[in-house]
């Protein structure tokens, strides 16, 4: 019995916005709201909901036989819940029926792995246990951001537990072998790895609407045809690619929802092959031999190495600056300062700096924020420079914490979202919180959106200071819940995740919001200084 | 291949930009085994003569006959016209140069970067007159020689590119290296926009040294997009030993901008910038470079920003002393409003210095490794400034990859893409 494993990555960066120097030490918010919202919008509408849809109805017309397996980074989990919680429905609908494995990867889709084993680890348990949370399933497989993968990343994820992880079929690894079957891991033989082929994968993800190609157009009968034609002892086809094929790299009228719809189908009657998904691989079949991967692949560019990440001076300083932080950031408990640590790290940021697509040209490109890489390295180094004060100042004063001077930031979806704020805090208000205390919150955040920056700050100041003090008489910090959504889009976020009825998103949303209260309340007594500073 | 090229400046009376051009390109022809017959307009103090004489390159006393090659010796032909242009000014200004400087006495500025050439000359006050007469001249010389395509540069030399057309049916190639717009802005000369637009229409094919450039050819002059061809600029490869001991006397970084003080080379944008930078980091300094008709307003805008101590003004340099200024900048800005080509950003990466250029530049078309912002977005120009200053790895890569580049944009292949012009022009398949 043969079989092909079907594994869709899913994820989007939190991308930066325009952030110049002159916002460093003024300035702790660095996303790109309008655009983040725009662009996940855009793809849930084109790719993960009509693609989620299909998948679901080609598992209730085939039962247990189709099969299927995603990732989902915890960058993408996080937009999601901001911006289309409909998307968690949708892949809980998919986790419900049995058929579909959920895999691990690191929390921000980050190169952790490359330089710092502890914060990969810190990663991988978050993206874990998050995963467990939503999908109800404890992931045993792994895949590592951009397939990034070398002996000892293996052996650290065998010693994470999990069975098996996800790699790329690189010829320079392989040599004379065939990616299609189940390799172990070099030094540690308990892991399993899977490769990908990436001839057929990418005729699909790359090649499948390119006219000039000779197999254009490209049917699920043709591609089933491949497979039966591939030697017949080979067990497993490994067909991993970015969720975004279907339908946005892929646009819907080159066709390829119906490829994908009938692929089944074909596959099924005009084939021996079955799909699996990685954990059932594990439980059914032996590894070959093992792989021996000495230094670190990837699934990038046709090197399938790490330098579309890490190739050039840019890359590489940026890298080593964000990662001169980790021996800082181990000491700080500030749950802003950790989320931004996290979302600086997606490999996305590195990626736009390569200068590799300056011959190489156009999949640099898709997606990319800026113009040019020294662009994107500019603005991320202005960035990270903020981010740095920002670690350093916490360490410094525990009190004074990055999130008093976030509050005095302007909100850019400010206006818009006011309202949707106000909702938020009286929502979260605790039934007992006094009334008064909900007033203060009000007034505390409704005059931001008008008002200038700087009067802000000063207005903020005041009334964060008259808030704490209220709290304090009441000494019921949680009800302080009120006073901690300093950003629309968090609010948005809470306000969504309620919507979304999801238990565990919940759940964290409010871990998260009692663990600023607290910090909140540290931090306000020192707000005189900082009005003066503002 | 046989062209008779008219352009008005050539080495070693050279300003940098128009005069290096045609020398580049004339090279560049040769080497593909193309012919050309070069006229330029030139007064001499005895104007009492027939107008032009020819002159064979090999025996005039041009100190750069030396370093041609017999190759480019054998196929350039050297001629010089009697004439009063002056290469960038409109006919106003001429007039006003003219009964300034030239009633006067004889002056010969000599810059790489004012673009302004002024040749001495008697007669001819008006700029029109001189225009025609150039174009009288072109008759003459069109009747004497043998050629199959005529090649002509800038505006002030197509009515002799019309003529000599009309005389010997040739098909006629102008070269437009700068347009009205980016000399005046919005505020053309209709006339010289005139001559510019008849040019162009009685050309068989033009040439721009850019996209820029032939976006403004076809979107404000009117000229079908299939006849208008970009050529971009190349530099000749210079090996100058590296730069000689040029001591910088202060510690901090410096950060120039060189050229006309003039509106379409946007000195305004970069005093903002400047400003921008040094609320954030006061170890830095600003030079100016260069004179023009703005620099009085930049002088009081610096004092107004009280930056006096940090911003300095050098007035107009030349020659060795540009080179030093290169060799003391960490950063080289071009913010350019309106700008064909910018040779200057490519002068400032082959001594090392990174550069920001405007978007708004033909330059930027083909340069990689370059900061590129909006001439207008003084934010994006004060943050590249800011990055290159603090960020090492920018310096890295300019310094590793930016010279390069720019040794690679060569004449040759500029020359090649003219060639494909001309035979494209005589309907020549090649």
């Amino acid at each position: 019995m043969r079989s092909v494993c079907l594994y869709f990555q899913v994820h989007q960066p939190f991308r930066l916005r325009t952030y110049r120097f002159f916002n460093i030490g003024q300035d702790h918010y660095y996303y790109d709201d309008y655009q983040n919202r725009h662009i996940i919008r855009r793809v849930a509408e084109k790719c993960y909901l009509p693609a989620n849809r299909m998948m679901l109805q080609l598992i209730n017309e085939f039962g247990k036989a189709f099969k299927v397996s995603y990732s989902i980074s915890g960058t993408a989990l996080d937009q999601f819940a901001q911006y289309v919680p409909e998307v968690i429905d949708s892949f809980r609908q998919l986790a419900a029926t049995g058929c579909v494995e959920f895999i691990s990867e690191t929390e921000y889709h980050s190169l952790a792995s490359l330089g710092n084993e502890q914060e990969f680890i810190r990663q991988v348990e978050l993206h874990s246990q998050r995963i467990e949370k939503l999908f109800g399933q404890k992931p045993q497989t792994f895949r590592n951001s951009e397939l990034i993968y070398s002996d000892t990343i293996g052996e650290t994820v065998a010693n994470l537990g999990f069975h098996t992880i996800l790699t790329e079929g690189a010829k320079h690894v392989l040599g004379w072998k065939s990616p299609n079957y189940i390799y172990c891991n070099n030094l540690n033989p308990k892991l399993r790895v899977l490769l990908r082929n990436f001839n057929l994968s990418d005729d699909l993800s790359f090649r499948f609407s390119e006219q000039r190609w000779s197999e254009w157009p490209l049917t699920a009968e043709k591609f089933v045809g491949w497979l039966n034609a591939s030697d017949p002892h080979e067990e497993v086809v490994n067909l991993f690619m970015d969720y975004e094929t279907i339908g946005e790299h892929q646009w819907k009228e080159t066709g390829i929802f119906d490829f994908f719809y009938h692929l089944p189908s074909t596959l099924f009657t005009k084939s021996n092959f079955t799909f699996a998904t990685p954990e059932e691989l594990y439980q059914r079949l032996q590894p070959m031999a093992a792989i021996n991967v000495p230094y670190a692949i990837s699934w990038a560019d046709e090197e399938r190495d790490l330098t579309a990440w890490k190739g050039n001076e840019l890359q590489t300083e940026a890298l080593s600056k964000l990662y001169s932080l980790s021996g800082s950031i181990s000491k700080c408990k500030d749950p802003v300062i950790l989320r931004d640590w996290g979302y600086l790290q997606s490999s996305n940021h590195f990626y736009y700096m390569s200068t590799k697509w300056f011959s190489a040209g156009e999949v640099h490109k898709h997606f990319n924020p800026y113009s040019s890489p020294y662009d994107a390295f500019i603005n991320y180094m202005n960035a990270i420079s903020d981010f740095a004060i920002r670690v350093e100042d916490s360490l410094a004063s525990p009190d004074s914490g990055s999130e008093r001077k976030e509050a005095v930031k302007p909100v850019k979806a400010g206006k818009k979202t006011s309202a949707v704020k106000i909702k938020t805090v009286k929502k979260t208000a605790k039934p007992g919180a006094p009334a008064e205390k909900k007033k203060a919150a009000k007034t505390e955040t409704a005059p931001k959106a008008v008002k200038s920056a700087k009067t802000k700050a000063a207005v903020k100041e005041t009334k964060a200071a008259k808030a704490v003090q209220a709290v304090k008489e009441k000494k019921t910090p949680r009800a302080k819940a009120t006073v901690k959504e300093t950003k629309p889009a968090k609010a948005a976020l809470a306000v969504k995740e309620k919507k979304a009825v999801k238990p565990a998103t919940e759940v964290k949303a409010k871990k998260l919001s009692t663990v600023k209260t607290v910090e909140k309340a540290k931090k306000a007594p020192k707000s005189g200084s900082a009005s003066k500073k503002a | 291949m046989k062209v008779l090229m008219f352009g008005w400046e050539f080495p070693p009376h050279i300003t940098g930009g128009l005069g290096t051009a045609c020398f580049g390109l004339t090279k560049g022809l040769a080497k593909h085994g193309v012919e050309v017959i070069f006229v330029v307009p030139k007064s001499f103090g005895d104007e009492s003569q027939e107008g032009f004489r020819l002159i064979n390159a090999s025996d005039i006393e041009l100190d750069f006959t030396q370093t041609l090659t017999r190759e480019f010796r054998e196929k350039i032909s050297y001629m010089e016209v009697g004439s009063n242009l002056v290469p960038y000014l409109d006919p106003e200004e001429f007039e006003r140069w003219y009964t300034e400087e030239v009633a006067g006495k004889k002056t010969e500025t000599h810059s790489v970067f004012n673009r302004k050439y002024q040749f001495s000359g008697k007669y001819g006050a008006n700029l029109m007159e001189e225009v025609s007469r150039y174009a009288l001249v072109a008759l003459s010389v069109a009747n004497n020689f043998q050629y199959d395509v005529i090649h002509a540069h800038d505006w002030l030399t197509y009515a002799a590119g019309i003529a000599a057309k009309q005389i010997s049916g040739k098909p006629l190639v102008v070269h437009v290296h700068a347009t009205e717009f980016d000399r005046s802005g919005e505020n053309v000369n209709q006339v010289v926009y005139d001559i510019e637009r008849n040019g162009m229409e009685a050309a068989d094919r033009v040439i721009t040294v850019s996209n820029f450039t032939r976006q403004i050819v076809i979107e404000r002059y009117g000229i079908p997009a299939e006849k208008v061809f970009t050529v971009h600029n190349a530099v000749e490869p210079v090996d100058k030993p590296e730069t000689e001991d040029v001591t910088k006397h202060v510690k901090e970084k410096i950060v120039t901008f060189l050229g006309r003080v003039t509106y379409q080379k946007g000195p305004d944008y970069f005093v903002e910038a400047a400003h921008k930078v040094l609320q954030r980091d006061p170890n830095v300094r600003f030079v100016m470079a260069g004179s023009g008709d703005l620099l009085n307003r930049m002088i009081r805008r610096v004092a107004q920003l009280k930056m006096g101590t940090r911003f300095h003004f050098t007035g107009f340099l030349a020659g060795a002393e540009v080179d030093r200024m290169f060799a003391m900048s960490d950063v080289y800005v071009m913010p350019s409003v309106s700008e064909p080509f910018g040779i200057s950003p490519l002068e400032a990466m082959r001594t090392n210095v990174p550069v920001v250029i405007s978007k708004q530049s033909g330059v930027a078309e083909v340069l990689q490794h370059a900061l590129k912002v909006d001439f207008w977005d003084i934010d994006a120009l004060a943050d590249a400034i800011y990055g290159i200053l603090h960020y090492d790895g920018l310096r890295k890569m300019f310094a590793k990859y930016g010279k390069s580049e720019v040794d690679s944009l060569l004449w040759e292949n500029a020359a090649l893409k003219v060639l494909e012009v001309y035979n494209n022009a005589t309907g020549h398949s090649n």
